[in-house]
């Protein structure tokens, strides 16, 4: 089969034996810088106006929400804490799906998603996702707008603090995304749109 | 030289709005790349790049095990993970599988290994429709073309040629505004994601002990391609594998910073297996093709073989000043530019485009921008010495091997090497532009020959 | 380290460009060197090696450590042929261990010329004057396998009455790259051209550089634009008074 033939041939390229012990590989270079979580919510917030998303604290994040998606349909994320928000349960908005096929039929349609976030990441301004039943793919790609509202404790220093958290993703979910600002593309003439495949607009809500 | 790479190297460089399509936007690369790893941006970069080297020379020189080690993990949550020698098991693999799925309906993410094997192609030949969605990539399948640059593919065109090109084959009114192009390729493109049976997509990165695909990408294309359909196929070269999540804390700020300038591109997406029990969406089956096309002879060499650490990031393309004049479709193959120039010869065999590894001027710019450090100048000598010595063994450009054994004696001969000097003084530059040195001497004017040379200067001192 | 040092004049310079190594003797012989030329030198070999004549190179580099082997400290006026000497003769030998410890000797004993001037004479001014508006061209192998930036830019910042612009964009290729002007001469020129339109863009009345071959590319780019924009090399400007 294909899989011996390659390996073989890897093997005999490197001059190594099937089942031959490996030297540890280099160290993994994690640096964990030492950040105050009033700096976090400010880096989060600056980087991720940077990329043309909103980002905002708010102490009110059902009212914020309510604000923004005034007279649009919204869906939104099983995710326990938009329900102690009180946005899941907000006029307009449709929560509490389970079924792969009836979410995305509502998310083509919807205006907007709504969503948590299981990290984020201040010094570049993202946003960690899992896939989870609380968390579906869909609702932060297929409606044009998406809202994230993230508890602060969640927001980390960066890269390195999330790998340090969490090691292995792959033991957590089975996709894991990282959204850094608004979907955007460069491709014509290196003319920059946003909004190509996944949401054009992108907001923050620090809680 | 060949007369193929010669004359689409001389078309692209007569082509004047060619050449400032290309000018600009490579410019425009190069300089968000500089400001992304300065000192003042990325404190460590050097620290970085040494790192990420030394995890792939590591992960290379033990690939074997590492691709065990994935495997096991991919089966581990759900995953399958199968091995092709070349394109024709690939498409064998996606046809046999669409067979059985009744699939018709394919998307595609950006992938250069897809693009090595002639996936798109191949499917359609046999009955399948497969459409690229990443914007750049869709425009050049309506077009037939090959991707211009690694990450930027269709950097060479305009937006008139793009309006020419969607209302020829889209049947849509004539539209020259970017952003209603793009909403136009978002509407038809949407259709395809949502009624498609199977995603492919490529691999930034392999990860070894999570069975994990990393894909990393602006446009959200690649997150719909491997989340919408019920199956989703990654196919990578063997070389993407790393050991560890972890070390993405190290590869993934170098990656974006070096590509577009960007600190981490819009969406990185890390997936391992189909959806888990409870997920409410994502895929039920997961495969990941491991590819081989040739990259096990590469491995052998030592000192070549440090080609295969290529994360695809196209900065050696931005910052390479042949390429910038050249452009993308002058080279042989789907890889361009300086590590084009390197891969080529390895996978194609040297013979394929002997010019090749000759047609650089050596200044080093690429290996020097390459955030895995790869030694593209040193690669381009040995591959050049490799062209020299497979050109003896077939009694290929002996005069030129004659001029140089000629060189070498001259050079020995300190007496012969200043009387042919005094010759050369008093004879003047040759005059013809006939013969090998005519056309370097059509291109510039030469400096007065002076009347003594050095060592005559300094004996009378 | 002694006060004698001989000239590697390379054969570009001894050849085509005297005055840079007279030049290049002078501005050491003030800087209180006594300088010897060893006779029987040619080239450094780097011709044969970029074009993958590596038994070629291998010879004329053996004449190399031959002629300068009792050579205490070697001065060039050139990055890419010092380039050559220091980084790639153990290449060559790397199958030879004698040769190739000899190799290893002579690379510490050759240098650039500009970085012998700060870091092993530790001057920067040696009482030149030019009344110029000047730039700068970083030859590639010199910046990328030496290092050299900040040791011409030093010793230039002495010189008086010279002013010095920097071009935008920089440490970009020239387009020489040896025998790759020879092979691919419409995109070396075309490379020139480039190279020159950043010249004009500083204003700057002569290129300065540390390359014979770059300024070769360089004049001729100019010349055949017509432009009265001169060159020199970094010897000949710490030489004028």
């Amino acid at each position: 089969m294909s899989r011996d033939n390659i390996l073989h041939k890897i093997r005999t390229a490197l001059g190594r034996g099937a089942g031959q012990a490996v030297a540890d590989p280099p160290p993994a270079r994690i640096r964990i810088p030492q950040v105050a979580m009033e700096d976090r919510i400010a880096s989060m917030l600056e980087r991720v106006r940077v990329l043309a998303g909103q980002a905002v604290v708010s102490d009110d994040p059902r009212a914020f929400v309510a604000n923004a998606i005034a007279g649009k349909s919204a869906v939104a994320s099983n995710a326990p804490f938009l329900a102690e928000c009180g946005i899941a349960g907000l006029a307009g908005v449709r929560s509490g799906i389970t079924n792969r096929e009836e979410l995305r039929q509502l998310c083509t349609t919807a205006d907007i998603g709504i969503t948590s976030a299981d990290y984020a990441l201040a010094d570049t301004g993202t946003l960690v996702l899992f896939s989870s039943p609380q968390e579906a793919r869909m609702i932060s790609l297929l409606p044009p707008a998406h809202i994230a509202v993230v508890p602060r404790a969640r927001i980390l220093t960066g890269l390195d603090e999330l790998f340090a958290v969490l090691p292995n993703p792959a033991e957590a979910t089975s996709s894991m995304v990282l959204i850094t600002g608004p979907s955007r593309t460069a491709d014509i003439e290196q003319i920059l749109v946003r909004g190509v495949h996944g949401p054009g607009l992108l907001t923050v809500v620090v809680v | 030289m060949s007369t193929e790479f010669a004359q689409k190297s001389h078309d692209a460089m007569a082509d004047p709005k060619l050449q400032l399509a290309i000018y600009t936007s490579t410019a425009r690369l190069k300089q968000n790349r500089i400001d992304a790893v300065s000192p003042a941006a990325l404190p460590d970069y050097q620290e970085l790049r040494a790192h990420a080297n030394a995890i792939k020379k590591h992960t290379i020189d033990n690939l074997d095990h590492y691709l065990e080690v994935f495997g096991r993990n991919v089966a581990a949550h759900g995953g399958k993970v199968v091995y092709c020698k070349d394109g024709t098991e690939v498409s064998d693999f996606v046809l046999n599988l669409a067979k059985e799925r009744a699939a018709h309906l394919i998307v595609k993410s950006k992938s250069m290994t897809t693009e090595e094997v002639d996936l798109n192609e191949r499917l359609e030949h046999h009955g399948l429709e497969s459409v690229e969605t990443d914007l750049g990539e869709y425009i050049l399948q309506l077009a037939h073309e090959r991707p211009y640059h690694i990450v930027a593919p269709a950097l060479h065109m305009t937006r008139y040629q793009v309006a020419d090109l969607f209302e020829r084959e889209l049947h849509a009114p004539r539209e020259t505004v970017i952003e209603k192009q793009t909403a136009l390729a978002r509407s038809v493109l949407r259709q395809k994601f949502l009624a498609a049976d199977i995603g492919i997509s490529g691999a930034n990165f392999l990860v070894a002990d999570s069975g994990a695909v990393v894909i990393v990408e602006n446009e959200g294309n690649a997150r719909l391609t491997t989340s919408a359909p019920k199956i989703h196929i990654a196919v990578a070269g063997i070389e993407k594998v790393i050991p560890r999540a972890q070390d993405l804390a190290t590869f993934l700020k170098l990656l974006a910073r070096s590509a577009t300038g960007q600190l981490l591109s819009v969406y990185t997406s890390f997936l391992s297996g189909p959806r888990r029990a409870g997920e409410i969406d994502g895929p039920d089956e997961f495969y990941v093709v491991l590819l081989d096309n040739g990259r096990t002879r590469l491995l052998p060499d030592k000192g070549k073989r440090q080609s295969l650490f290529c994360i695809r990031c196209g900065a050696c393309l931005n910052t390479c000043p042949v390429y910038r004049k050249i452009g993308g479709h002058s080279f042989p193959w789907v890889y361009s530019g300086p590590i084009g120039a390197i891969l080529t010869p390895q996978f194609m065999g040297i013979q394929h485009e002997p010019a090749l590894p000759f047609a650089s001027s050596l200044c080093g710019a690429c290996g020097e921008v390459c955030p895995v450090k790869i030694d593209i100048p040193k690669v381009l000598l040995d591959l050049r010495s490799d062209v020299k010595k497979s050109d003896a063994r077939e009694g290929r450009n002996r005069l030129e091997k004659l001029g140089f054994r000629a060189f070498a004696w001259l050079m020995t001969h300190p007496p012969l090497f200043e009387m042919a000097g005094r010759i050369g003084r008093s004879m003047g530059w040759p005059t013809s532009r006939k013969g090998p040195l005519g056309a370097w001497l059509s291109e510039r004017d030469l400096p007065p020959l002076p009347a003594h040379s050095f060592r005559e200067m300094w004996r009378r001192r | 380290m002694g006060t004698r040092v001989s000239l590697f004049v390379t054969c570009m310079v001894d050849q085509l460009f005297p005055q840079v190594g007279m030049a290049m003797a002078d501005v050491l012989e003030r800087a209180g060197y006594q300088v010897d030329f060893p006779e029987n030198q040619t080239c450094c070999g780097q011709p044969a090696f970029n074009s993958g004549y590596r038994a070629e190179a291998r010879t004329v580099a053996r004449h190399f450590l031959d002629t300068f082997e009792s050579s205490e400290t070697i001065v060039v006026p050139s990055g890419s042929c010092t380039a050559m000497v220091v980084h790639h003769f153990a290449e060559l030998f790397h199958k030879e261990p004698d040769t190739l410890a000899r190799a290893h000797s002579l690379e510490k004993r050759v240098w650039e010329f500009s970085t012998f001037l700060t870091e092993v004479a530790a001057v920067e001014d040696v009482g030149a004057r030019l009344d110029r508006v000047v730039t700068f061209h970083d030859g590639c192998h010199g910046l990328r396998e030496l290092g050299v930036k900040d040791a011409p830019r030093r010793l230039l910042s002495h010189v008086r009455g010279l002013e010095l612009r920097e071009m935008v964009p920089a440490e970009e290729c020239c387009g020489f790259g040896g025998t790759f002007a020879v092979k691919f001469p419409e995109l070396s020129g075309a490379m020139a051209r480039t190279k020159i339109e950043a010249i004009e863009r500083t204003g700057a009345q002569t290129v300065i550089s540390g390359d014979p071959s770059c300024i070769m590319q360089i004049q001729g780019a100019l010349t055949r634009a017509g432009s009265h924009i001169g060159t020199l090399h970094l010897a000949e400007v710490l030489a004028s008074r």
